[in-house]
């Protein structure tokens, strides 16, 4: 069950939620896919959005950026309805595939997104190089690698030093060594910038990397806990058997 | 091939260091040239190809001049028309597709400056590749108009705009880029086939008169032929004129309506 006090991560000031959906209800074409879910999210911190593939995370995150329809229920971003236009310059998505355009470079693509926000190109520039694409700034992303794709997006997004960033499952296809260093980026953008971060993934060893943990199954959240509690209160201590625990626990009251 | 964390970062909602921040409009129309550009075939292909079909349809018509005056006149805005038509519905199917339209959807870009954006860049495209042509036509094939040659190529990126606003509308109808180009045949070539190029449209039976009467390009069709007999503007020109830049705005405001915010 989603719990409706959130514990925070120790060290982390108490904050009003940077995100929070109410009820949730979401259908696509014919199936719900959201059946709802509550869930608050402090400021601040790294939420890991985690579940099988289907099970709902990134409709989940499309109603948090305001891009899917809702069949009822609320979701608040930072004090205001999900999508709104003052949102949209505070809160910024990397897309599940990397959504930019293959036939400019990388530095055009940046710059591009820079400029929608009023950023120029020393802010652009900043943002190649903290995804570390520095070397291939000038490469049409079309020639890019996968990951190189991913980190492109993701500096699209950093570029407009957003207050939430929400991304769908951003190391994909990632080797080990950029995964690490990508997830240490989030960290740090939470824990030294503030932003507040909702990262969706399905790979359970990166949960121990965020501060919450959203356990989404069927469209429903199964659990809605800092790590080290779900591990304390699964008595296990793997996220992944506690993950499985749950799902046991559940069937046996079906 | 290490990542750098900096931190000098500021708060997202101070203004712009260099304290200017053009239209989105404007970037928009910015971004999409500069994709037009990196595509160097496309470009050569967009500036050159009506200026040699012209050329074609000239030599074919070698033996009546005053044939030609006409259909190469009709073809100088049916052109920019095409062209407009086939690369927004393509380039916006790729935005649909690829995921950049609903990140953008997320982003400050307003549906207007999409599709001004479309339109300013295109419509540029468009500018350029009738003023070749124009060029063409007027200094090497003999094409000769009673009218100003401005008012030729006031008509011609009207048409172009109406191209451009009828591929962003249909756009939005295919999943593929072989539907989109399908949709050629459908969209394009009943307009070309029905205002008065191949027949004159008062020897058609009625009811394709009437369906001739509702399709946007004959009334370009209509205000190219004025330029052509009149040495003056003609007010019929103008009704023209208008006609063809209503249709751009019905096209347009439903093209508009096809770039949906929130999805299902």
């Amino acid at each position: 069950m989603p719990s409706t006090t959130p514990g925070l991560p120790t060290g982390l000031p108490e904050l009003q939620p940077a995100i929070s959906a109410q009820d949730l209800f979401v259908e696509r074409g014919g199936r719900q896919v959201l059946r709802g879910v509550s869930t608050s999210i402090p400021a601040g911190s790294v939420t890991g959005l985690l579940g099988p593939s289907g099970s709902g995370k990134t409709t989940f995150i499309r109603c948090v950026v305001g891009t899917q329809k809702i069949k009822s229920g609320t979701v608040t971003v930072l004090g205001e309805s999900a999508g709104t236009k003052q949102l949209r310059r505070r809160v910024a998505y990397v897309t599940q595939d990397a959504a930019i355009y293959p036939d400019l470079s990388v530095k055009s693509n940046v710059g591009y997104f820079a400029a929608l926000y009023g950023r120029g190109r020393a802010e652009a520039a900043a943002a190649i190089e903290l995804v570390g694409m520095a070397d291939h700034a000038n490469h049409l992303a079309a020639n890019l690698s996968g990951g190189q794709k991913t980190r492109t997006s993701l500096a699209c997004a950093l570029v407009s030093e957003p207050d939430v960033l929400v991304l769908d499952e951003p190391t994909v296809g990632l080797d080990p060594v950029i995964r690490e260093e990508l997830w240490n980026q989030f960290r740090d953008l939470a824990a030294a910038a503030g932003k507040t971060l909702l990262v969706s993934s399905h790979v359970m060893d990166e949960a121990d990397r965020c501060d919450r943990l959203l356990l989404l199954r069927d469209g429903t959240f199964i659990a809605d806990d800092t790590p080290a509690d779900l591990r304390a209160s699964t008595g296990t201590d793997n996220l992944e058997a506690a993950f499985l625990h749950l799902i046991r626990e559940l069937d046996k009251v079906a | 091939m290490s990542i750098h964390i900096a931190h000098t970062r500021r708060p997202a909602h101070t203004p712009n260091r260099s304290g200017f921040a053009a239209p989105i409009v404007f970037i928009t129309a910015g971004r999409i040239l500069r994709q037009l550009l990196n595509d160097r075939r496309t470009v050569v292909l967009i500036l050159a190809v009506p200026s040699l079909m012209i050329a074609l349809i000239s030599a074919i018509m070698d033996a009546a001049p005053q044939v030609f005056a006409s259909v190469g006149l009709i073809l100088l805005a049916f052109f920019p028309f095409m062209m407009m038509f086939m690369i927004t519905s393509i380039t916006l199917l790729r935005e649909r597709t690829g995921g950049t339209l609903e990140r953008l959807m997320t982003t400050p870009t307003g549906k207007l400056d999409l599709v001004g954006g479309y339109a300013l860049a295109f419509g540029l495209a468009a500018a350029t590749q009738t003023a070749i042509a124009a060029t063409v036509a007027y200094t090497w094939l003999g094409l000769e108009t009673a009218g100003p040659v401005w008012a030729v190529f006031v008509i011609a990126i009207s048409a172009s705009l109406f191209g451009m606003a009828l591929g962003l509308f249909v756009s939005a109808f295919a999943t593929t880029e072989f539907q989109a180009i399908q949709f050629m045949p459908v969209f394009v070539v009943p307009q070309l086939l029905l205002c008065g190029l191949i027949w004159p449209r008062e020897q058609m039976a009625g009811w394709l008169q009437g369906v001739s009467d509702v399709l946007p390009i004959t009334y370009a069709v209509e205000a190219l032929t004025e330029v052509r007999v009149n040495p003056e503007i003609t007010s019929t020109m103008w009704t023209d004129l208008a006609v063809v830049g209503g249709a751009v705005l019905v096209a347009a405001a439903l093209g508009a309506a096809t770039l949906r915010r929130r999805t299902g």
